[in-house]
């Protein structure tokens, strides 16, 4: 018995103490570059599904909505790539109150960037001073906030109608321009539309491509 | 029998461990891991932690069989699992009544941690591993919240995935990737479930063992904070303030375990919405993607933080910078920081202060909450009394240490409720409370007369 656990085969034993091999230990590097490249190309389609599907890339047609009923003073709400779109008829008191405002607004000239089509960029932010259409998102967190168009709980005593977002507490007034000190950063999203020939229709999501 | 191992064991154990160090593994985490024998009731809330766990994955297991990740179609089927699911009701209530009972379980976990100093050294990394759990149950709960598809769960989910659109240059497309669509939709559904039921779920599992080997690794602190291996030990070596885990903390806990069911029992069956806190009325109404409740707000564990988000405006921003400039002044001119860190630690301050005023507040919002969060991981580091427990800590310690918690709860409450000015206001200076608490404990945790801690751990036998 004794005989055997003391034969010792070590003609392949290697000594644990032996130096690293600078040759062995380039391919070891190189394997591992090589191979931890791979891993990463791999991640790539991976990360990659996580994008918007072709499907839901597709579904931003624009949406005609017929505004020949909505009454001065009244407001509809219309679905655009997923997200409410305001359409609010103001009244003559509301146009004329916009401007009133403009030292208690945040950015009352819409200069920033991102937020303002061009064709918006006036005291409305709108194409006719009457018709305002905005998206119906806070810029803030994404909440939908809600139309108040009289002074109620928690808004100001001087309120001249506007929107209260639920969330946080954002307020806009009726041109969709966000107070100062909101933890909203911009104003209200308006989406590119045109209206029909006649005035009782607009599409929303169109692009610009009759008049100015 | 060559290759096979001497064993003490004999039997079907025997033939077990001579393959599987199961007795070995049993005596190392049970029957000879020596807990300092003073501990008290905040030591029942890890292993309630580990039950609430396990009834998660089981109840959850069971919900999956009948629910459908679907936005067409998942909160009909949250409903059939309510009515028409023999006992589905009860399963679907432990489920939810679980959750939040997680997370006042690890809420008082932390708490304990926090009186006895359990994170200081040697245990940081079971510190460490704890705040990597509570974070992924943070974000488990998260996605779990979307998945009935009613009005709260649609549009907590829109406002927790907007924070990523905060972050500058890269957000708003960060946003769109999280979701895979440009609202939360069917996609963003089907993805969070995935997250739910295997993504998270299997980092906490890993987690949980990682905490629990550290724990094993550097032994269980106690409330006197007095290290048991290095009191006297009895002549087989083993500490004389150590008691095995088992079987008396087996039996100690499951005294814990008997109270917590009593409580978990009575919730389910008498007030599983727990006045709208557990579960949301909002959320009885299906998800309508083009109307905000009039009233949102998250679950109630996460509305300490929510109310931080909500509290930095731009004019917070302005106290934070004023904050920010005192403090890199201060560090400057009193602080005992060393070479090139004397001068860029203030410099870091100053450009923080900068950008506190040139980017947006609805970005330092989400700062401020992940912030929040994110500094639990450096509490070990922060923390510099010479004593580890509250016990021997000066008077005015506990005095803080109460007006951290009452602080928690009353931003907590806030953050629950409609904002108006008079509550914006109590949310900012409760931010600044929770936030001063942590950033200046190098300073205050050091300062005052500390009691003699004892060599060892003060007990006295019932």
């Amino acid at each position: 018995m004794s005989d055997i656990t003391t034969q010792l085969d070590d003609s392949g034993a290697v000594d644990p103490n032996l130096p690293p091999d600078p040759s062995r230990r380039m391919w070891v590097t190189t394997a591992c570059a090589v191979g931890g490249a791979a891993g990463v190309a791999t991640a790539v389609p991976f990360v990659s599904s996580f994008a918007p599907s072709a499907k839901a890339r597709a579904a931003g047609a624009p949406v005609e909505a017929d505004i020949s009923g909505l009454a001065p003073g009244q407001m509809m709400t219309v679905e655009w790539r997923g997200k409410p779109v305001w359409i609010l008829h103001r009244t003559e008191q509301q146009i004329k109150d916009l401007p009133t405002l403009d030292s208690k607004l945040a950015d009352p000239e819409s200069e920033r960037p991102g937020f303002t089509p061009d064709f918006a960029k006036n005291e409305y932010r709108s194409r006719k001073p009457e018709i305002f259409v905005c998206v119906g998102i806070c810029t803030h967190l994404g909440c939908s906030p809600t139309a108040e168009f009289s002074a109620a709980g928690g808004l100001p005593a001087d309120w001249k109608g506007g929107f209260l977002c639920p969330c946080h507490g954002s307020t806009f007034d009726l041109a969709g321009r966000v107070f100062m000190n909101k933890p909203a950063p911009d104003n209200l999203e308006v989406p590119p539309y045109v209206f029909s020939e006649d005035g009782t229709r607009v599409t929303i999501g169109a692009e610009d491509n009759k008049k100015a | 029998m060559a290759g096979e191992k001497t064993v003490d064991t004999t039997g079907l154990l025997g033939w077990i461990d001579k393959r599987f160090p199961l007795s070995t593994m049993v005596k190392e985490h049970m029957s000879e891991y020596y807990a300092p024998k003073n501990f008290n009731f905040w030591y029942f809330f890890g292993s309630l932690a580990m039950l609430v766990l396990v009834i998660q994955i089981v109840t959850g297991i069971f919900l999956v069989m009948n629910y459908k990740p679907d936005a067409k179609l998942a909160f009909e089927s949250v409903e059939y699992i309510m009515r028409e699911v023999p006992w589905g009701w009860l399963i679907r209530y432990m489920h939810s009544t679980g959750a939040s009972m997680f997370f006042v379980v690890v809420y008082l976990h932390m708490l304990r941690g926090l009186f006895y100093g359990s994170y200081r050294k040697p245990r940081e990394l079971v510190w460490i591993f704890g705040v990597a759990i509570f974070l992924s149950l943070m974000g488990e709960a998260f996605f779990g919240y979307l998945l009935p598809w009613g009005q709260m769960s649609y549009w907590g989910a829109q406002v927790i995935v907007n924070l990523f659109s905060a972050i500058p240059f890269i957000g708003p497309d960060l946003a769109i990737w999280i979701r895979g669509d440009y609202v939360v939709s069917d996609a963003t559904l089907n993805r969070f479930f995935a997250f739910h039921v295997i993504a998270i779920p299997l980092v906490i599992l890993g987690l949980v063992v990682a905490h629990i080997i550290a724990l094993h690794e550097v032994g269980s602190n106690n409330p006197d904070g007095v290290e048991i291996k290095q009191g006297p030990k009895d002549r087989y070596g083993r500490p004389v303030d150590g008691i095995p885990f088992h079987p008396y903390y087996t039996v100690h806990d499951i005294m814990g375990v008997a109270g917590f069911l009593i409580v978990f029992a009575a919730i389910i069956f008498f007030a599983p919405e727990m006045g709208g806190y557990f579960l949301e009325y909002n959320n009885f109404i299906p998800a309508d993607p083009l109307k905000t409740p009039p009233h949102i707000a998250p679950v109630w564990y996460f509305t300490p933080f929510y109310s931080m988000l909500r509290a930095t405006t731009a004019d917070f921003t302005l106290v934070l910078a004023g904050a920010a400039v005192l403090a890199a002044i201060a560090l400057f001119f009193k602080g005992n920081l060393k070479g090139i860190w004397r001068v860029a630690v203030p410099v870091i301050l100053l450009l923080v202060a900068v950008l506190l005023r040139t980017i947006d507040a609805k970005f330092w919002g989400v700062v401020a909450m992940g912030g929040a969060v994110v500094i639990l991981f450096f509490l070990p580091w922060l923390d510099h009394s010479p004593v580890k427990s509250i016990r021997y800590r000066p008077g005015w310690h506990k005095f803080l240490y109460a007006i951290f918690i009452i602080n928690f709860l009353v931003l907590g409450f806030l953050g629950t409720q409609a904002p108006n000015p008079t509550y914006n206001l109590m949310s900012q200076i409760g931010t600044l409370i929770y936030l001063g608490f942590f950033l200046l404990m190098p300073v205050w945790s050091r300062l005052g007369t500390f009691k003699q801690v004892p060599d060892r751990v003060t007990f006295h036998a019932h």
